[in-house]
């Protein structure tokens, strides 16, 4: 399968005055053309910072690219200048961010702020660029969309403004699409009609479409391939039936637990031990080591590498077929399922 | 909208009342004039017959009522001087003031926002660290040691503008520049610090991740949500330029009410102070009436509304 987006051991570094942290350490994934691929994980994990970098918006001053690279579309985006990676933002990679109550600007119409993207990367009319943003504006199932054009965003609810921002991330036909929570702050009624859209306008537009989420059962509804990540690093990576199926991390298997759907007939709501550990914090080891219910002695002092079996990847000690016999032999119930 | 309006109206008068009250006051509580007045060997009697035909006898709540009756009515006496109306001539001196104040305005918008702009798009270079440096100074810098620095370059040294009186454009220029001098610097440290604000924004963020280039981030998008907070406070400033401009106009001989106020308080001259006091009081009110309304206007979250 075509590959359009690649990235290969990123590794992101900031620098907030004196000290040097970095959120994102080592991370591995791809998107194939057409797919939709879900990133979850708790929130400080570092799927913004990660999404940011593949938009090449990241804080000049204070971030940077330590190693790694991007590959979309074989073009190494790491590498690009703002001047060229202005022409791709908007047009051939889009992007939906987390809060629509604060993300289009007061001041300007829906109307003037959706002709940016055509404005900077296509030439068109004045009144071809109104038609196109009222078309795009309809097909993301706002009604009166000839009024909404000329309003501005405080005269419109939370939903229809996050409809205006995919309407924004659609204008001019991306290959990709990265959508960062797009429904984290929205109501639950809303968040599944946003989805749906998601998913047809996916669907209709041929393009791919990575959906980052904190939310387990919008991945089971929305994907194709998952990557689990945690503390910076992806942990574990699977086709999405696979994942339900088989976790292999025990982060995952901890994610799966968490879900509502499995927690019915308990009267506490299970959930993961402990917290993330801040990239501050980070010391040698499997990153999850403080919070895994399997650990042992190698995991407090050797980084797993990635297992990988077929398409599944995961990042833990237990996968080794060598600690596999171990384990069998110390206990009865093996945690692989 | 006009609920607001009409609060904000009652505010007005409120201020104006009060300002008129404490200085009256704070005057008659100074000591009364009528020595000065008087020839040096006028005798007790002339004195208290004087006091009484000026009224200055009689209890000081009497006198505050007659004041406040006659004062809302326009009517603030004559001068004790040279007998001409108080507030006709205060209202004559106001053109120049306003002239003052304005071009002062003009000059230092035309300055600050660029400034501010350029300052926040290149924050800690070099320029904005330069200046970020001046513009503290700037406000610092006291105006009549500037006014008094530039007269004696410009004008005693040079001599290539008078340094005083007013009447042509040469004359405003010093004036002018030395009225500015502390706005441009705060403009423009205003100026910067919102748009270091706005530029953190999510919808910046957007913009970008639409492709818009820097240079229309900041000068566009960046710049108009920032004038909300700009256009406040210009007009808030805008008061202060014009009720403030006593020591420029005192420095520069320039014939406004600053001017006139100041001159009638080293004489005594009471009815012309109070209806100076009167008109500034007045003008700072209703600017900032105006600024409030002008916010409601840019900002279409209130003007929808
Ligand atoms: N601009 C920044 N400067 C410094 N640290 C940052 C910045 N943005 C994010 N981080 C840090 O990077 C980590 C990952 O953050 P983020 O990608 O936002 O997490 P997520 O989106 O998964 O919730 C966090 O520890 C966060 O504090
Ligand atoms: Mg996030």
């Amino acid at each position: 399968m075509e590959k359009i987006l690649q990235v290969k051991d990123l590794r992101i570094q900031f620098n907030n005055g004196k000290e040097n942290i970095q959120p994102i350490r080592g991370v591995y994934f791809h998107v194939n053309k057409g797919e939709t691929l879900g990133i979850v994980g708790e929130s400080g994990c570092g799927k913004s910072v990660t999404s940011l970098s593949v938009m090449g918006l990241l804080p000049q001053k204070t971030s940077e690219i330590v190693s790694g690279e991007i590959l979309f579309n074989d073009r190494d985006l790491s590498r690009l200048t703002e001047r060229e990676f202005r022409k791709l933002r908007g047009n051939e990679i889009s992007m939906i961010f987390q809060e629509p109550m604060t993300s289009l600007n007061p001041v300007f119409t829906i109307g003037k702020q959706l002709s940016e993207p055509l404005r900077q990367h296509k030439k068109m009319s004045k009144s071809k660029i109104r038609e196109t943003i009222i078309a795009v504006l309809k097909q993301v199932g706002l009604p009166r969309a000839e009024q909404i054009i000329d309003e501005y965003p405080h005269q419109l609810s939370g939903g229809m403004r996050q409809r205006v921002m995919i309407s924004l991330a659609l204008l001019c036909q991306p290959k990709l699409m990265i959508a960062d929570e797009p429904t984290t702050a929205l109501d639950v009624t809303i968040q599944a009609q946003i989805l749906e859209l998601l998913k047809n306008i996916k669907r209709k537009n041929d393009m791919s479409l990575i959906l980052i989420t904190h939310d387990l059962s919008v991945v089971a509804e929305m994907c194709d391939r998952v990557v689990v990540m945690y503390a910076g690093e992806v942990v574990e990576e699977a086709e999405v039936n696979e994942l339900f199926d088989q976790p292999l991390h025990p982060y995952t298997q901890g994610l799966i637990q968490s879900l509502p759907s499995n927690n019915k007939r308990k009267s506490k709501l299970f959930s993961i031990q402990g917290q993330v550990p801040k990239p501050s914090e980070i010391k040698e080891g499997c990153v999850f080591a403080n919070r895994c219910p399997f650990v042992f002695g190698k995991c407090l002092t050797e980084t797993p590498p990635s297992f990988q079996k077929g398409k599944h990847i995961s990042k833990c000690w237990l996968q080794d077929p060598e600690e596999m016999e171990v384990k069998r032999i110390g206990e009865s119930s093996t945690v692989i399922s | 909208m006009l609920d607001f309006i009409i609060k904000r109206l009652i505010q007005v008068v409120v201020v104006v009342l009060l300002a008129l009250t404490v200085v009256f006051f704070l005057i008659r509580l100074s000591g009364d004039p009528t020595a000065l007045f008087l020839p040096p060997d006028a005798s007790r009697e002339q004195i208290e017959e004087y006091r009484e035909m000026l009224g200055f006898d009689r209890p000081i709540y009497i006198q505050y009522g007659e004041f406040m009756v006659n004062a809302v009515q326009g009517d603030f006496g004559q001068s004790l001087r040279s007998k001409e109306d108080a507030l006709p001539l205060v209202l004559s001196r106001l053109p120049a003031t306003f002239q003052l104040a304005i071009s002062a305005l003009i000059l230092s918008l035309l300055i600050a926002i660029p400034l501010g702009v350029l300052s926040a798009y290149k924050r800690n270079s070099v320029f904005d660290r330069i200046s970020v440096a001046l513009t503290v100074l700037g406000q610092a810098v006291p105006s009549f040691w500037l006014g008094l620095i530039l007269i004696y370059f410009f004008a005693a040294q040079l001599n290539i503008l008078p340094s005083g009186g007013a009447g042509s454009i040469v004359h405003l220029i010093l004036p002018m520049i030395t009225l500015a001098a502390y706005s441009v610097a705060r403009f423009t440290r205003f100026t910067r610090s919102t748009m270091l604000d706005v530029l953190r924004k999510d919808y910046i963020r957007t913009a970008k991740a639409s492709g818009v280039p820097t240079i229309r981030l900041v000068g566009r998008y960046a710049l108009k949500n920032s004038l909300i907070p700009i256009i406040t406070l210009v007009a808030l400033d805008l008061g202060t330029l014009l009720g403030g401009a006593v020591i420029t106009e005192v420095v520069f001989a320039w014939p406004g009410v600053g001017r006139l106020l100041m001159q009638s308080l080293m004489n005594r001259d009471f009815p012309i102070v109070l209806a100076g006091v009167f008109i500034v009081a007045l003008i700072y009110a209703v600017i900032n009436f105006i600024a409030d309304i002008l916010y409601a206007y840019v900002n279409p979250q209130i003007r929808v509304k």
